[in-house]
């Protein structure tokens, strides 16, 4: 966990150096360097909701002990990503576009759907007394969710009167060598941001659960 | 500091302010785990004396 985490630290210094000392400023001016962070945050909380679900398959198959909790540790860090993304793309939204939000773009719509499905996981979850059932509920739906995530990444490619960038089309990255590997280690670091959020939420998870069946047995004795 | 870099500026910073909140509710966490610790290894002593410490 420490190396991840030393590696997190050096992955996000270098993206940042790399943002603004190496790649360069394209024609939309120094905005588009909102791209390097919004994009790849976007991308790591569909790589969470994902794992989320993944996990939530993994408990609903082989009802492996633990799986439950892991997809709902994952899918708190897909909210957290996703509420960073329509935060940052809200900001650059308003320098591109003028306006901080717009209901006419799918692209932003949909990813506020698809916010509003994870948001509304966590009213479910703890609706229903933890046990057996809650998990089994929340595992259905967590893959319900997975769903809505290919239907947001391709409305921008589907939609005819967008106005949202599109970065990756069915040519490749449409952008320099440089702002792409800018991009890839930016993403990187994310990722392991998010993987490093995961493990440590998770241990936090699991500690609590332990010394609360200590507490239990010791309080039983 | 023109128009366009303080939107950048300010995209940069909700995500460093973010990282910064989740550290500081997990900082909070590691206290409320270290003192329930503490509370149950007390109780520990209390229930089953001479065998919880006992190693130092």
């Amino acid at each position: 966990m420490t190396a991840l985490a030393v590696l997190t630290t050096a992955l996000l210094t270098a993206s940042v150096a790399l943002i603004f000392f190496y790649a360069p400023v394209d024609a939309d001016g120094l905005n588009q360097k909102i791209f390097y962070f919004h994009v790849p945050i976007a991308l790591t909380s569909y790589a969470c909701f994902g794992w989320g679900a993944l996990k939530a398959f993994v408990h609903l198959w082989k009802r492996r002990e633990g799986a439950d909790l892991e997809s709902y540790v994952a899918i708190h860090q897909g909210v957290i990503f996703g509420a960073l993304t329509l935060l940052t793309g809200s900001i650059w939204a308003k320098v591109r576009w003028g306006h901080w939000w717009t209901w006419g773009d799918e692209q932003l719509v949909l990813f506020l759907v698809l916010f509003l499905f994870y948001c509304a996981y966590f009213m479910l979850r703890f609706s229903v007394e933890p046990g057996p059932r809650r998990a089994r509920l929340s595992a259905v739906y967590a893959l319900f969710g997975v769903a809505l995530i290919p239907v947001s990444f391709l409305a921008i490619r589907l939609a005819n009167d967008f106005i949202h960038p599109t970065v990756f089309t069915r040519h490749g990255a449409q952008m320099t060598h440089t702002m792409f590997a800018a991009f890839c280690v930016s993403w990187a670091a994310l990722l392991a941001l998010a993987h490093v959020m995961y493990r440590v939420e998770l241990l936090g998870k699991r500690i609590d659960a332990n010394l609360r069946d200590l507490r239990e047995s010791l309080t039983a004795a | 500091m023109s128009s366009g870099e303080k939107y950048v500026a300010a995209a940069y910073a909700v995500v460093f302010l973010a990282v910064l909140v989740w550290v500081v509710i997990i900082a909070a966490k590691l206290v409320r785990l270290e003192r329930e610790t503490a509370d149950l290894a007390a109780l520990a002593r209390r229930t089953v004396p001479g065998r919880v410490g006992d190693d130092g």
